[in-house]
Order: structure tokens, then C-alpha cells, then sequence
């Protein structure tokens, strides 16, 4: 079925479009530090976003057309299983609270830029931070394909076909990016999160009113899913790949480069922290959301797209909101999502295009010389240059993704991203608590479950794709006799865990790297062991200044760790007033 | 912090369609109404921590 094409619906899409490509613009003179041209300025937005605009930065930047779309697709299509999203965003939060806190001022002392180079300085390991940038940049990819899915989903329901919307976005992404940087999606986060607020507010209340309220939706989305042998509630074989699925993806979510980007672009820890608790908010809208999935059951929506055996899921918010709004307000709504698509999509362009920049362009492809010299204007200025061809690149890479793979679920785009990206949390997250573990253990930890991984996404079927049709792994294919599933990069992550934690005590012949966050490379391991929760950095300094007189050269007395024990190490970057 | 994780990432504890609210299952409210828990106890140690220093 093609919808007809309506003007006015088209017209309000492109005006929206315009302005905020004009916002896009406008950007650059936001805040201005003394030069754009550096990848500081450029890619962290000068490091200097207050509560508010992170807030928005960092909700643009997670909660994206995945929500939009393939959320409530997915529910659309497999019913409760669908709604693991929402444990997902809960428990990220207490997860990564303080982790993510404790890498801004790790971060922020060493005028770290991305994951990849916290790992170098962390760890000593150029072969480690070049696996973590790879990993972050491949992981990105798919990511970015899945926002241009959302926006090629709203065309496809306006009547219009074809990839050629896709290359327009393109466009104006890459131009707008590539002179504002960071700065760009920031403010045009803003614009795009009071929309969609105001959208999905509309739509939580105005379609269950039309179609009879809530019980009517969930019988009728009951009954459909019913036909297809799925559920409202999950089935007792669902219970594992849920849970699985909801922790992996949350453990995953901070990894991404994007997320670095946002936690990053911060001005200070605290704002971190209390974004930590300010963000939920958006998965409340992002629960709402997935219901639309249930809604479009009710209403008897059918997507466009796709063939009859596969159809294209993606569509059917456009759809169900081009069927129960009037045409104005679909018009808006449209525009919403095609602006909550390009947002991510930028930033996660950015984050990647820091990544390449930073840790493979500058120390494989042209390293010039001393720490020092790196630090000039010029290298500066040239690093910053590579970084927006860069993130013109991946977003022509992302675009040729879309056009040449048509997958039915986007969301599986996001979840095989997320069982790459796991892989660099033991040298990343427990990177920053510890130096336990050897660096050649951390690689060899990393080959193992990125293999694993990438071998059980390969056996992977589903109803289009012989290999790499899901993330969740089926445990029949290991003559079980069931039906259970588990997310694969789960599994992934505890071979790499386990391969990690056996060859360390093995590898302990070889030298120790250096740790530049620790000036005083003497001091045994166990001083990082103190701050397990990262508590003490803000809730223990006065003690920690005395301790620290107390013992001024032999370090803390054995069978304690007190606050004091990591004076040299990460705990001295105090949050910044 | 480990209350919200409990919470939804055992869905035995929740997987009932009743008592529903206005028509929506245990299943789905249940989960929505933890969005709030979480922030609230994101919100607590985030005050405690910066109390405290």
C-alpha cells in the first residue's frame, strides 16, 4: 500500500526542516571559545554545557529514533518482549552513575577525548586503545543507520520513496556538523526534545481517547499478537533474554563513543551527576512511546514497506499517527521524528569522527613526535580538520548501510552494535577502578568474547537473514531443548571477563606498563581499590587531605584502604567548582 | 541503588496483567512506575554524595 502524498504534511516537514537547519547554523557563534577549529572546541563543544543543555545533549543523544520507531516496532511486532527498553533505561542509570562521573574527571584532569584515550593513558597500551577505538567506531556504524531508518521510515509513510530523502538529511547533517561541531546538535537538541515531548504527550492522550482507552488497546493488541504467538505478558522462555537483554544494553549504552561525547561535553562532575537523575524523565516518555507499538495493534495499523513476508515494522508509528491525527498535526510529528533522527545521528558522527582523529589518525597515521608538540596550535588545528572529514565519512558510510541493507527489525541495527561495544568494558569501566588486570590479558580478553560474539551473531537466523539476524542468541542452537534466548554480547562479555582474570596472574612476568594518571608508578596496585563506588572523591576529602599528611611518602598502613591510598592516583581529580 | 535493578530486571516479580490500572496490565505500569523510582534514588545519592563533601 502507498500513501498518498499530502502537501500540507510535506510542508510543515520541510519548514521544520529548514529552521533547524538554520538553528544548525547558528550554532557556531553559541558560546564561542576562542577558535572552532580544535577538537576540543569542535567535538566537546569547549567542554563547558551546563546542567541544562547536557541534559538535553546527552537525552538527544540516547534516546533517539531507536525510541521513536523501532521501540514501539518492536512491540508491534513481538509484544511484551518488546518492552524490555524500559528496564534497560532504568538500571542504566544507577549503573553508570558514578563511573560515568569518575571518567569525566579522569577525563577532564588529562584532557582525555574519547574512551580509546583513556585507555592508552590508563592501561599504557597503544594495541588495547586502537581495539577500543575500532570497537567504539564499528559499534557507531549501525547506530547511525538506525536514526537514517527512522527518517527514511516518516518519508516512506509521506508517499515518498526512494533514498533520496536519506541523502538530502545527509546533506544538511554534514554541512551543519561539519561547521558547528558539537555545538550543533546541542542547541538543535533542545529545539527537538520539546517537540517530541509536546508529540508524545498529544499522542498518549488523543489515541487512546479516539480508539476507547487503554483496556481497549491492550485487548485488542493482546488479540493480535495472539495470532502471531506472542504476548502481552512475557512466556516463562522469555524471562532470561530479557533480563539479559535489558542489563547488556544498559551496561553497553555508556560505552558508545556518543555517550562519552555527552558525559564529556559537561562542565563539571556534578553536572554529570545530577544528569544521572534528571534523565529518567526521558525514559518515562520513552514508555509511553513503546505503547504506540500496542496502539497501532489496536487500530489495526499496517506498515508500508517491505514485502508481504517481511514487512517493514519501522513504519508504523508514521503510520498510526498519519491515520489518527489530522494532517497538520501528523505534519509536526513527522518533522519531530525526522529532527530526533538527525540529532543522534550527528553527535554520534562527531563521537566517532573524535575517536578516529584522536587515536588512530594521530598516533598510527601521522605521529609527530613528543606529547608536547602534539599540543600545539597547528597539530591542533589539523587534528580538528581530520575530525569533521571524518564524521562527513561515516555518515556517507551509515547512508550506504541503510541503502544497500534492508532489515526488518532497526532495532536489531542497535542491539548487534550493542554486543560489539560490550567488549571494551573490562579495559574501559574497570580501567578506571583498577590496574589489576594486565594489558596483553585486556587484548586477549577482548579477542575472546568479541570472537564468541561475533560467532554466535553469525549462526543467528531470522525469518530474512541466514546470518546476523538477531542479537539474541538461541540456546537450541546448542542442542538444548528449548526455547530460551539470551543476549549474546552477555555471554561475550564474561568469556572476555573470564579470559582477562585467568591471564593476568599468568602474564605477570612481563613489565607493567606506565599509568599516566598516577604519577608515582611505585605504588602497588591495590591503591585503586578504595574507591570501588567512587564515593570518597566527593564525599570524603577533608579526611582524605589529613590521611594524606599523615603518611606523606610510605602510603597507607596494610589491610586498610582508606581514601588516602589513592591520593596518587584518580582520586585526586577533584570535581572542578 | 541495587532496589530499582531488583525491581525490573526479575521479571518473575512482575509478570501479571493484574491488578491493572485504567485498563493497562501490572506488567506495563509496574515498570513505568520504577522510571520515577529510579530517578528518585539517582536523586537521593546524588544529594547524599554532594552532602557530604
Amino acid at each position: 500500500v502507498i500513501p498518498s502524498f499530502n502537501g500540507l504534511e510535506f510542508g510543515i516537514v520541510i519548514g521544520m526542516f529548514a529552521a533547524v537547519t538554520v538553528l544548525g547554523f547558528v550554532a557556531t557563534r553559541w558560546h564561542r571559545g576562542a577558535s572552532l577549529t580544535s577538537l576540543e572546541e569542535w567535538g566537546l563543544g569547549g567542554r563547558k554545557f551546563g546542567t541544562t543543555v547536557s541534559w538535553f545533549l546527552m537525552g538527544g543523544d540516547l534516546y533517539t529514533a531507536y525510541t521513536f520507531v523501532a521501540v514501539p516496532a518492536l512491540l508491534f511486532g513481538t509484544g511484551a518482549a518488546g518492552f524490555f527498553a524500559v528496564p534497560y533505561t532504568i538500571v542504566v542509570f544507577p549503573l553508570v552513575m558514578f563511573v560515568a562521573a569518575r571518567m569525566w574527571s579522569v577525563c577532564n584532569e588529562h584532557g582525555y577525548a574519547t574512551a580509546a584515550d583513556l585507555v592508552r593513558g590508563r592501561h599504557g597500551s597503544r594495541v588495547l586503545a586502537l581495539l577500543v577505538a575500532i570497537t567504539g567506531i564499528v559499534a557507531t556504524m549501525p547506530y547511525i543507520a538506525l536514526q537514517l531508518t527512522g527518517i527514511r521510515a516518516v518519508f516512506e509513510v509521506m508517499g515518498i520513496g526512494g533514498d533520496w530523502p536519506l541523502w538530502v538529511a545527509f546533506v544538511v547533517l554534514a554541512a551543519f556538523t561539519f561547521t558547528s561541531g558539537l555545538r550543533a546538535p546541542a542547541l538543535v537538541a533542545i529545539v527537538k526534545d520539546i517537540l517530541i515531548y509536546v508529540m508524545v504527550l498529544v499522542a498518549v492522550s488523543y489515541i487512546p481517547y479516539k480508539l476507547g482507552g487503554y483496556g481497549f488497546i491492550f485487548h485488542g493488541a493482546q488479540s493480535a499478537l495472539a495470532a502471531k504467538g506472542y504476548g502481552t505478558l512475557l512466556t516463562g522462555s522469555q524471562y532470561l533474554g530479557y533480563t539479559t537483554l535489558a542489563l547488556g544494553s544498559a551496561l553497553a549504552l555508556f560505552l558508545y563513543p556518543h555517550s562519552v561525547t555527552g558525559v564529556l561535553a559537561s562542565r563539571s562532575q556534578d553536572v554529570v551527576k545530577k544528569n544521572m537523575s534528571l534523565l529518567p524523565a526521558y525514559s518515562l516518555m520513552l514508555g509511553f512511546i513503546a505503547l504506540l507499538g500496542y496502539m497501532a495493534l489496536a487500530a489495526h495499523v499496517k506498515p508500508v514497506g517491505g514485502t508481504a513476508k517481511a514487512p517493514d515494522t519501522t513504519t508504523i508509528v508514521p503510520v498510526l499517527f498519519n491515520s489518527q491525527f489530522p494532517h497538520w498535526l501528523a505534519g509536526v510529528a513527522f518533522g519531530a521524528i525526522v529532527i530526533g533522527a538527525l540529532v543522534p545521528a550527528a553527535i554520534m558522527a562527531i563521537a566517532a569522527a573524535n575517536t578516529f582523529a584522536r587515536d588512530i589518525y594521530r598516533p598510527y597515521i601521522r605521529p609527530s613526535g613528543s606529547y608536547r608538540q602534539e599540543v600545539s596550535k597547528f597539530v591542533a588545528m589539523e587534528e580538528g580538520l581530520v575530525c569533521q572529514i571524518v564524521s562527513v565519512i561515516l555518515k556517507l558510510g551509515a547512508v550506504a548501510v541503510i541503502v544497500s541493507l534492508k532489515l526488518t527489525f532497526a532495532l536489531e541495527f542497535q542491539l548487534i552494535g550493542g554486543v560489539i561495544v560490550i567488549q571494551i568494558l573490562p579495559a574501559v569501566v574497570l580501567g578506571l577502578y583498577t590496574r589489576w588486570f594486565h594489558r596483553w590479558a585486556l587484548v586477549a580478553g577482548w579477542i575472546a568474547g568479541m570472537g564468541l560474539s561475533v560467532c554466535m551473531l553469525y549462526v543467528t537466523k531470522s525469518a530474512t537473514a541466514a546470518h546476523f539476524g538477531s542479537a539474541s542468541f538461541a540456546l537450541s542452537s546448542l542442542g538444548l531443548h528449548t526455547k530460551v534466548t539470551i543476549w549474546t554480547g552477555i555471554v561475550g562479555v564474561v568469556a572476555n571477563l573470564v579470559v582477562a582474570t585467568v591471564l593476568t596472574p599468568l602474564l605477570a612476568w612481563l613489565p607493567r606498563s606506565r599509568d599516566e594518571t598516577s604519577p608515582d608508578e611505585t605504588q602497588p596496585a591495590i591503591r585503586i581499590a578504595g574507591p570501588v563506588l567512587g564515593l570518597q572523591r566527593s564525599g570524603a576529602q577533608p579526611p582524605y587531605r589529613r590521611q594524606q599528611a599523615a603518611w606523606p611518602v610510605a602510603g597507607p598502613p596494610t589491610g586498610s584502604v582508606p581514601p588516602a591510598a589513592d591520593a596518587k592516583g584518580l582520586g585526586r581529580h577533584r570535581r572542578r567548582a | 541503588l541495587l532496589l530499582p535493578l531488583v525491581a525490573v530486571l526479575v521479571p518473575e516479580f512482575y509478570n501479571f496483567s493484574n491488578p491493572s490500572i485504567g485498563g493497562v496490565p501490572f506488567f506495563y505500569w509496574w515498570q513505568l512506575l520504577w522510571i520515577v523510582g529510579v530517578a528518585v534514588c539517582v536523586g537521593i545519592v546524588y544529594h547524599l554524595t554532594r552532602r557530604t563533601r
